[in-house]
């Protein structure tokens, strides 16, 4: 499935998302299973809110890390591969 | 990975406890005949840790870096402090399982469980028939699990189910797998039956044929392309007929960390058959103690404590050489490859296991149930021929 700059998405229901100091990167919880999160792929999900789209959270990470390379396609990247997992959820 | 680590001493691992398992006591009242928990049980059934001694360990893990929770035994329900638990391990934001039979569970416990922030329930379920879930738990447990699952859907929570397998329900995969989809299920685990404790001591009365393996991971496969991403469906493979062992716990002292209903601190639920080893009990140390630096988690940390034909071998990174207790209980030395492997030069104990499995004279003798009495009997040395093919009892 194509993701878009207008879409939306939501950590899917059962899942949980925090940081966790010990591991000092983001998590995933669910059933059965974690993932533990690297810096890009956290600040990503940090933002799947149900609230800001994939063209305001682009924007978002680039204002925060404005000499990352190609960053946009990394994101989009990200919001695949945990849709793929389905970790998120599409809401729009 | 460890590869500082000299296997004895105060570790330099860079590991964390990611799961804890609290085994919070072994008294049940199913009889599963396959049950993994140690047949000695019984003897740790008089010392169980209180609640106050619970909520140390949960905070000293959750310290450590541990994140999932699962809250087992025996039946965990047996103990009246599951909820107070589980608000506790909320508070410190694990992501907290109960692991039920479902005995004891009832409406207004189900409530406070949600209440207090329970992430979800694993519910074990044995088959569609009345007939087999009442023959292998002992027990009439089949309606009590049907109303079990309804209340759990009922509560929101995530629908997992966990399904031993053996020669009794392994033909009606298909069928399981359609009965969770009709409860709602979002995961269901088919755990091919591993033998220690009580399944071990059944194994031959347990074990399927290769054939009913491989149509069972057919039907799984088929069931899972139909269904998608809706229901996840764990297949625990049998490594018996496997050529090479599982990666057990994901290598020892690695991610699970188990403290026993007595406080018993240990890397994998049966690693107290293997003898000379002393385990931490969590109330004499830490838990920080027993996972950085008591000998017995540095014992198999790594790989420096291989012998050949491991040592040398290029795929000892994929399962660390497999299960130490299998290889202990099977060959005698803890220390062996599991015979599980092919390479192992006692690979013929697992190939007799199955061929003994499917001898009438030998699957025909009766089923030891998990009872009390029969814990007493295996401790007397009543049992003896039956465990006399094994180096330790399970």
């Amino acid at each position: 499935m194509a993701i878009e700059t207008s879409d939306i998405y939501k950590l899917a229901a059962h899942h949980r998302f925090q940081w966790e100091k010990a591991q000092d990167c983001y998590v995933i919880l669910f059933p059965e299973g974690m993932v533990k999160l690297n810096g890009g792929a956290g600040e990503v999900l940090n933002l799947v809110n149900g609230e800001l789209n994939v063209e305001l959270i682009t924007n978002t990470l680039i204002k925060k890390f404005p000499d990352a390379p190609d960053i946009a396609k990394d994101i989009v990247g990200m919001i695949e591969l945990a849709l793929d997992k389905a970790w998120i959820e599409k809401i729009n | 990975m460890n590869d500082k680590n000299n296997g004895v001493s105060a570790s330099t691992t860079s590991t964390q406890p990611l799961w804890l398992l609290a085994e919070i006591t072994y008294r049940c009242p199913l009889q599963c005949a396959f049950c993994y928990n140690p047949t000695d049980y019984d003897k740790h059934t008089q010392n169980e840790l209180d609640t106050d001694s619970w909520i140390k360990v949960l905070r000293q893990a959750r310290e450590l870096g541990a994140l999932q929770l699962g809250i087992s035994g025996g039946e965990p329900l047996l103990r009246p402090d599951i909820e107070t638990i589980v608000e506790e391990a909320n508070q410190l934001g694990y992501y907290s399982n109960l692991i039920t039979s479902g005995a004891g569970m009832n409406e207004k416990r189900i409530d406070a469980l949600k209440e207090g922030g329970l992430d979800h329930i694993q519910l074990s379920m044995h088959d569609i028939t009345e007939e087999i879930n009442n023959f292998i738990t002992n027990t009439k447990t089949f309606k009590l699990k049907q109303k079990v699952a309804a209340m759990i859907k009922d509560r929101g929570y995530p629908m997992v189910l966990n399904v031993v397998i053996h020669r009794y329900n392994i033909d009606h995969i298909k069928e399981i797998l359609e009965m969770a989809e009709g409860l709602g299920a979002d995961y269901i685990e088919l755990a091919n039956t591993q033998y220690y404790g009580w399944s071990l001591v059944n194994r031959d009365q347990l074990m399927p044929k290769k054939e009913q393996v491989e149509h069972a991971l057919k039907v799984t496969n088929e069931f899972r392309e139909r269904v998608g991403n809706k229901m996840k469906v764990f297949f625990v493979v049998p490594d018996y007929f496997d050529d090479r062992p599982k990666k057990c716990m994901n290598g020892w002292g690695e991610v699970f960390m188990i403290v026993t209903a007595n406080g018993d601190v240990l890397p994998c639920h049966s690693a107290r058959v293997i003898p000379n080893l002393v385990f931490p009990n969590v109330n004499d140390l830490s838990l920080k103690g027993a996972w950085y630096d008591s000998p017995a988690f540095n014992r198999f940390r790594g790989d420096d404590w291989m012998k050949e034909p491991c040592r040398s071998c290029s795929e000892k990174e994929n399962d660390l050489g497999g299960c130490r207790c299998q290889a202990l209980l099977l060959t005698g030395d803890a220390e062996s490859a599991d015979p599980v492997c092919t390479k192992s030069p006692n690979r013929h104990v697992i190939d007799q296991a199955i061929k003994d499995s499917q001898n009438p004279g030998v699957e025909a003798k009766p089923i030891m149930f998990r009872t009390t009495e029969n814990s007493k009997k295996i401790a007397e040395g009543d049992e003896k021929d039956r465990l006399a093919k094994f180096h330790a009892t399970p």
